[in-house]
């Protein structure tokens, strides 16, 4: 299992894998705001974590469809499945190595695009802790779709279409407690909780589905 | 030698009045078979007649219409697919273009693991095993479709598995790589695997037992 775990590690980094391609797609979506919204610095610090988390979101979709494909268009998915190993383990480190080859980057990018927002030190911090704990979450939803979508050609939109309505509850609970951060009155750390049960939630739900998902995508 | 052979012995795949549908049709009906220790099984038939599809149910990457396949080895636990007995060689590879050969193969060797009847050998030798020892540090990707297809080959060889399942092993092959992967087939056999192929070349087996596909058993007689 380990060595699936690195193999896929090095696969993302490598040429042709998506590590890269996620963050610039963040930089650029979240580059362009301030240039369109124009040089409000209030309003941008105001709807800085919302456009963070959503450009996040968007760039954690880009490169799910992956997920299962490649695997599947070089015939490594039928020796993944023929194992002893249970296929919820496989699909569970899979989801994991492509979260810490395309999440990870996104949370560790996510401060230098907190300044493009004019967002405070508490808000950009705020921010990367729920994007540290929600994105896992994001992959193990998509990962669902990707197993649905693993035998279709471009299938890329349609996954993150499916996956788009299971996605927004952590994008809501990962915006308001960003703001709850920021904002006195509200409270931080229900929120927050809230979104790390979504995690940990999908964390077994979504490799079970996958996996159902690919037994079942046999041809 | 013999007491591997010994240790063996017991193992047996069994498959039982498999039928396969692809898409309304059946492909084929009611085939049964049995293979134990140094048995192997060709199978010949024209395009389309179903040989990919009745290694794929063996393989137990396609659900069977009826029947079940079934592997049974003084090893084996109960409730074991036969699916975790088998090497399964498909049309595709199932190396990474970006990675090298050695990493594939590291790779394969480590995930698969053996079973417990008997041991892969390191990528090195395996890589060796297919007369392409020297090229092991290059990317799988830069290799010839050929050397491709003789280090696909060379995965079967880094973990262990009692029974091969080898759809046209022999495609995008050189005459003399068709003898290395026949010695290998030959060396298996002899040290108590199974063989289960399909391939319209001759591989030069003795003894192997040929089942003949006529294809899409319910439509064979149907007119446009």
């Amino acid at each position: 299992m380990t060595a699936l775990l690195l193999r896929d590690l090095k696969l993302s980094v490598r040429a042709g894998g998506g590590a890269l391609i996620g963050v610039l797609f963040f930089m650029t979506v979240v580059a362009v705001i301030p240039f369109g919204v124009g040089p409000d610095l209030n309003l941008l610090s105001r709807i800085g974590p919302a456009i963070v988390w959503i450009g996040a979101l968007l760039s954690a979709l880009l490169g799910l469809d992956r997920l299962f494909q490649t695997e599947r268009e070089d015939g490594s998915l039928d020796l993944l499945l023929m194992q002893e190993h249970p296929l919820v383990l496989t699909v569970l480190v899979k989801c994991l190595a492509h979260w810490l080859g395309n999440g990870l980057p996104l949370v560790i990018a996510s401060p230098l695009l907190g300044l493009f927002m004019n967002m405070d030190e508490v808000a950009i911090g705020a921010t990367m802790l729920t994007l540290l704990v929600g994105t896992p979450a994001l992959t193990f939803i998509g990962a669902v779709g990707a197993a649905v979508a693993v035998a279709l050609p471009r299938g890329g939109l349609l996954v993150s279409i499916l996956v788009l309505p299971l996605a927004i509850p952590v994008l809501i609970f990962g915006v308001s407690a960003s703001y709850a951060a920021v904002e006195d009155p509200a409270p931080f750390l229900p929120p927050f909780l809230i979104l790390v049960a979504i995690t940990m939630f999908f964390a077994v739900l979504g490799p079970l589905g996958a996996a159902l998902a690919l037994r079942n995508a046999g041809d | 030698m013999i007491k591997i052979l010994m240790k063996v012995s017991g193992m047996r795949l069994l498959a039982e009045n498999l039928s396969a549908r692809r898409g309304e049709d059946l492909i084929f009906t009611d085939i049964s078979f049995t293979l134990g220790a140094g048995e192997s099984l060709v199978l010949t038939g024209r395009n389309g007649s179903g040989k990919s599809t009745l290694l794929r149910v063996v393989a137990g990457l396609l659900r069977p219409e009826t029947g079940r396949v079934a592997w049974t080895a003084e090893s084996a636990e109960s409730g074991m697919r036969a699916a975790e007995a088998c090497h399964y060689l498909g049309h595709r590879n199932a190396m990474k273009a970006e990675l090298t050969v050695f990493e594939n193969l590291a790779f394969w060797k480590d995930f698969l693991g053996d079973t417990e009847d008997g041991k892969g050998i390191p990528p090195g030798e395996a890589a060796d095993a297919v007369g392409l020892g020297g090229i092991i540090h290059l990317p799988f990707g830069y290799l010839s479709a050929g050397q491709q297809r003789r280090m696909a080959f060379a995965k079967l060889l880094v973990a262990y598995r009692p029974v091969w399942i080898l759809d046209e092993p022999t495609a995008a092959l050189d005459v003399s790589a068709e003898g290395v992967f026949t010695g290998l087939i030959k060396l298996h056999l002899a040290t108590g695997g199974i063989v289960l192929a399909a391939t319209h070349q001759p591989l030069g087996l003795e003894n192997a037992r040929e089942l003949r596909m006529t294809g899409f058993a319910g439509v064979a007689e149907g007119r446009w």
